[in-house]
């Protein structure tokens, strides 16, 4: 009689998590391939204007970022509330860029030199004098090609 | 005979530590691409070289003034007004004889420009003009360019100018790219972009 009787504990079977790890590794693995550190730290206010004309800046390692706002409100006690130009991690004047510009082609391949795009990642209150000297800078510096980079949307909304 | 079975690993702190990981990557992906637009800057030029002269009609004038107000042409302008006023201008093909050009549809009003070749926009900004303000009028005047182009794209091979060219950039897209190339180019100088900058005056 007892020999058909099954062995039954009252309580429910556990869920199998063995399978869990694989799950957790194959996310794991999807996102290491798709990161892409965080290069700056912004300093500066970085709203971006609207555009809808606008291209894709593909290949990160082919451009430079520059950017320009004003300085984020702790950093406005010491560094005033005019807007100013960032590059890398700190602050820089307009004199700077052209250094900058040397100092990033140095670091790349020979050959990949002429496909380098300047990025401008300007708050969309800054005023055009900076920007214009920003652009002056990189003439000089025969750095020709440049994105202004925005969001995508209505310039109405600008 | 009782088999010894090896002892197991307690794999169950390896989920703990795989999620240690994934929370990491999680928090400094950034996934988006930029976007924005695309120009070239002129190159610096000698002193000396004297600038070619252009006739008045064939240059369309945009100034951008300190409270961000649009002067086209002398007359003020509302922003949603100036894609249109650009298109009307390039398009024009007011010339005559050798100048003229046989696929503009523009009202061919001898004031205006004589054909897309010569047609120049000249942008002055202040030094006080906004960014933003800047970026739209930008944006207006290549989506301009862009509405012309992509009409004789459509006219000439049934495709939308952009989409050519983003199927030039793309490396995954199959089809003949020299081609591709040629037609681009073709409608390139078909409407050149001629957007000329002046330093920004006070």
């Amino acid at each position: 009689m007892s020999k058909f009787k099954k062995k039954k504990s009252g309580e429910l079977p556990a869920v199998n998590t063995a399978s869990l790890p694989d799950i957790v590794f194959m996310l794991l693995f999807f996102f290491m391939v798709a990161t892409v550190m965080r290069q700056n730290t912004p300093l500066i206010q970085n709203t971006l204007p609207f555009a809808d004309q606008v291209e894709k800046l593909d290949k990160k390692d082919l451009v430079m970022y520059i950017y320009a706002g004003k300085p984020l409100p702790r950093y406005q006690q010491t560094f005033g509330t005019e807007a100013r130009i960032q590059l890398n991690d700190k602050f820089a004047t307009v004199s700077e860029v052209q250094q900058f510009i040397y100092s990033e082609r140095e670091a790349k391949r020979e050959e990949l030199i002429p496909y380098l795009t300047t990025a401008l990642k300007v708050d969309v209150e800054t005023n055009m004098g900076l920007v214009s000297d920003i652009k002056q800078e990189l003439r000089k510096a025969d750095a020709l090609k440049i994105n202004y980079t925005t969001r995508t949307g209505e310039v109405s909304k600008n | 005979m009782a088999r010894r079975s090896s002892p197991e690993i307690n794999a169950g702190s390896m989920a703990d530590i795989a999620f240690l990981l994934l929370i990491f990557f999680l928090v400094t992906t950034t996934m988006e691409t930029d976007r924005g637009i695309s120009r070239k800057l002129p190159p610096m030029q000698d002193e000396d070289v004297v600038p070619p002269i252009i006739r008045q009609k064939n240059i369309f004038t945009v100034i951008v003034s300190r409270d961000n107000q649009l002067l086209v042409e002398d007359q003020l302008m509302e922003l949603k007004d100036l894609r249109q006023a650009a298109v009307e201008f390039l398009d024009n093909g007011g010339g005559v004889g050798e100048e003229a050009c046989d696929y503009c549809q523009g009202p061919r009003d001898p004031q205006s420009s004589d054909n897309p070749d010569k047609a120049i926009i000249s942008l002055v900004n202040d030094r006080k003009t906004e960014y933003g303000t800047y970026i739209s009028v930008q944006n207006e005047l290549v989506a301009a360019y862009n509405q012309l182009r992509n009409r004789e794209a459509n006219r000439l091979f049934n495709m939308d100018f952009t989409q050519m060219e983003a199927n030039f950039n793309d490396v995954n897209w199959r089809g003949n790219k020299e081609q591709l190339k040629e037609r681009i180019e073709q409608i390139k100088t078909m409407y050149p972009q001629k957007l000329s900058e002046a330093e920004p005056k006070n």
